[in-house]
């Protein structure tokens, strides 16, 4: 039987992460799933695991002027109902799982599972989320589109462990979050579509953003797509629609699945990509 | 082999077993606790559900490592309190059991929501069962037996 590890500091688990290949375990809503065999024997893990959600020091949620600072071990039905969750991730985690596994499954596991279907990854890939990954030896910081290489892909070591999900604060006044799913929860995305912007005073188009997931191996965001839009008034921006849709149209990739196919998928995106432009 | 230390229904429970097992087998295997049922084994059907820490969760996604120094009530422990009493007077009530195999679940669910908010919108109340698949009863006799529980057991949630 493969020996497990229940750490009881941040500090011990970085040190068991430095010595040995052991396999991090979150919530493990998604690995307790993955690596079941029959009812009633233990899940086959081919490594060691260490079990990371006890470490209370890692649940927090924090900011300043700034930035939030979110522990990489917090659930997300604390994140739900937290005053300072930015609302669009709040959007996006009422329609994750249910309110059972939404309390115990985690930001951070769901970051690096690295699923082209995540729902969280929009809000964090909109808001430039950065990572803080941690060894024993040094701590660096991330943005969320350079962790991320592909599907279940990452760049984090071996020795690594994600400590901390930062937001950098942003204002939107126009959010706009669809999900295409079998059902309304417990459904993992067809696809789904996050369009932020913030529109000033003078109707001019201060930030923009699309993210869309489960159409490409990765999410998708255009920043140069993005830039071409931000600056200009409502008005300039009506005439820009046909261009931003062909942008997404080369750039995203779908594929056939169980859960959807590549047809549908497209057109979908590009349907709701136009009904967030003509609502702005 | 690790030793891992929780509160069951109340009392201490230590176990020296491999801590990568579910959560829901270390209850009815090794614990005689036969109220949480295996349904899909996912995540996706709530049969399983047990409270920790007052909220539910599934037991068949949780490997046992997870209730370390947590406190877990299933529904052989919930059943000896007065709020399972109002639940249970309003499942009877409305006929909100056929088959029952999914009724453990639902009171595990509607106590986890009346803990949090004990004067739920129907809106709440479905979201709170959205977790939870019944084949049985269309959900309707569900819903709104949590809404009679809600009233009945004023200042007890």
């Amino acid at each position: 039987m493969v020996k497990h590890y229940l750490p009881s500091s941040f500090q011990e688990a970085l040190e068991i992460k430095h010595q040995e290949d052991v396999m991090l375990i979150a919530g493990g809503t998604d690995l307790m799933v993955q690596h079941r065999t029959w009812s009633e024997l233990p899940p086959q893990f081919d490594k060691p695991l260490l079990f990371l959600f006890n470490l209370a020091e890692l649940k927090y949620i924090k900011k300043d002027a700034n930035t939030l600072y979110i522990g990489s071990m917090t659930d997300l039905e604390t994140l739900l109902y937290h005053n300072d969750t930015p609302p669009c991730l709040k959007d996006i985690i009422a329609l994750m799982a249910s309110p059972a596994i939404r309390y115990v499954c985690t930001l951070a596991g769901n970051i690096v599972n690295a699923s082209p279907a995540a729902d969280s990854l929009l809000a964090l890939y909109a808001l430039d989320a950065k990572l803080v990954l941690t060894s024993l030896k040094e701590e660096r910081i991330v943005s969320i589109e350079s962790f991320i290489t592909g599907p279940r892909q990452t760049i984090i070591k071996s020795n690594e462990i994600i400590k901390e999900i930062q937001l950098p604060h942003q204002p939107f006044n126009r959010v706009h979050f669809k999900k295409i799913g079998g059902r309304k929860s417990d459904a993992i995305s067809k696809l789904a579509f996050l369009g932020l912007a913030n529109v000033n005073q003078d109707h001019q188009i201060d930030t923009f953003r699309i993210v869309l997931n489960a159409v490409a191996p990765t999410l998708i965001r255009l920043h140069e797509t993005e830039r071409t839009v931000e600056g200009l008034s409502l008005e300039a921006f009506k005439h820009q629609k046909d261009a931003l849709l062909e942008a997404y149209n080369t750039a995203i990739k779908p594929i056939d699945d169980q859960r959807s196919n590549r047809t549908y998928r497209r057109q979908a995106a590009l349907n709701l990509i136009r009904q967030f432009i003509e609502t702005l | 082999m690790t030793t891992v230390k929780f509160t069951l229904n109340g009392k201490k429970v230590t176990l020296e077993t491999d801590i990568s097992r579910r959560f829901l087998d270390v209850l009815r295997n090794d614990l005689n606790q036969t109220g949480p049922k295996e349904g899909c084994g996912e995540g996706e059907c709530g049969a399983c559900a047990v409270l920790l820490d007052g909220h539910s969760v599934n037991s068949c996604l949780l490997p046992l490592a997870y209730v370390h120094n947590k406190e877990v009530m299933t529904i052989e422990g919930y059943a000896e309190t007065e709020r399972y009493k109002v639940l249970e007077e309003a499942f009877i009530h409305e006929g909100s059991v056929q088959c029952g195999i999914c009724i453990p679940g639902m009171m595990i669910a509607a106590e986890s929501l009346l803990n949090q908010n004990p004067n739920p919108s129907e809106t709440s109340i479905r979201h709170s069962l959205s977790g939870n698949l019944c084949r049985c009863t269309g959900y309707n006799m569900i819903v709104k037996a949590i809404q009679r529980a809600a009233q009945r057991g004023k200042g007890l949630w």
